[in-house]
């Protein structure tokens, strides 16, 4: 039963349940026949792609993760603000900076979750990641200090996403 | 459909437009690629939100039917842009593309 829950099973239920949700919300109205094609691509795309994720990415506490959800979007805001007003004002010069952030999540979905949240608040990017997981190379926009940016992106997002993943 | 409403979607557009704006500015005048990078795909990451999400209340309310394309819309832009950010970044290092000269910090020989 195992085996064969392994070749034609649902090996990833949460990537399953969040494409059959995907689909609903494309095709426009749920209909019968959306929801049948939906369970269809729902239970084969993961099927199909079952090589591309080795090992199951682990998602402890989902309601967690829609309060890091608003946390972020809300950071979105306040920090496009201060990056429209940086660009904006001809006066200020911006003090752009790399940063190497120390990296206490293991996790590569944890990992690549924190680096597009920091590639997506504005003011900083992402740019790459140590050959041993263990650091972040961030550029920054306009940076005040560093120790102080660091501190705010643990305590923003790493440890939330230390909490959502294990 | 009702005044208040046809006000809160003149204001998301006007705030969506004005972000792209700033980002079109940015890209224009920041002094180099790493800080060229950062104004396009970030305050367009609120211009085009505040837009799609006028789009989704003034179909929603207009034609009575919830619409939720648009949330896609957010979704897949949010999934693309770091990624797509990332690689030009990762490009740039690789290229060693100048910088600004006081930047903090320098970028790593991989």
């Amino acid at each position: 039963m195992k085996a064969l829950n392994g070749r034609f099973g649902l090996p990833h239920p949460m990537l399953s349940v969040t494409l059959f949700l995907i689909w609903q919300a494309l095709s426009n109205g749920i209909s019968g026949g959306s929801i049948v094609l939906g369970l269809i691509l729902a239970w084969l795309l993961p099927l199909f792609t079952r090589n591309f994720w080795p090992n199951n990415p682990a998602i402890r506490r989902p309601f967690r993760f829609l309060t890091y959800i608003v946390r972020v979007l809300w950071d979105i805001v306040v920090a496009s603000i201060s990056v429209a007003l940086l660009v904006l004002n001809p006066t200020r010069k911006p003090r752009p900076a790399f940063v190497a952030f120390p990296l206490e999540l293991e996790h590569p979905l944890a990992i690549s979750t924190l680096a597009g949240t920091i590639s997506l608040t504005p003011g900083t990017v992402s740019a790459d990641i140590s050959d041993d997981n263990t650091l972040l190379l961030i550029h920054v926009l306009d940076m005040e200090d560093e120790a102080d940016l660091v501190e705010t992106i643990k305590k923003h997002y790493e440890r939330p996403l230390r909490e959502i993943f294990k | 459909m009702h005044i208040a409403l046809e006000i809160l979607i003149v204001v998301l557009l006007i705030t969506g437009g004005l972000f792209a704006l700033a980002g079109a500015i940015g890209l224009l005048s920041l002094p180099d690629f790493y800080t060229r990078l950062h104004a396009p795909t970030k305050a367009t990451t609120l211009g085009v939100g505040g837009i799609v999400f006028s789009s989704m209340i003034f179909f929603s309310f207009g034609d009575k039917s919830l619409e939720v394309e648009e949330i896609l819309i957010m979704m897949f832009l949010f999934l693309t842009a770091p990624i797509s950010a990332n690689m030009l970044a990762k490009a740039a290092m690789h290229l060693k593309v100048g910088r600004m000269e006081d930047t903090k910090g320098h970028p790593w020989e991989q």
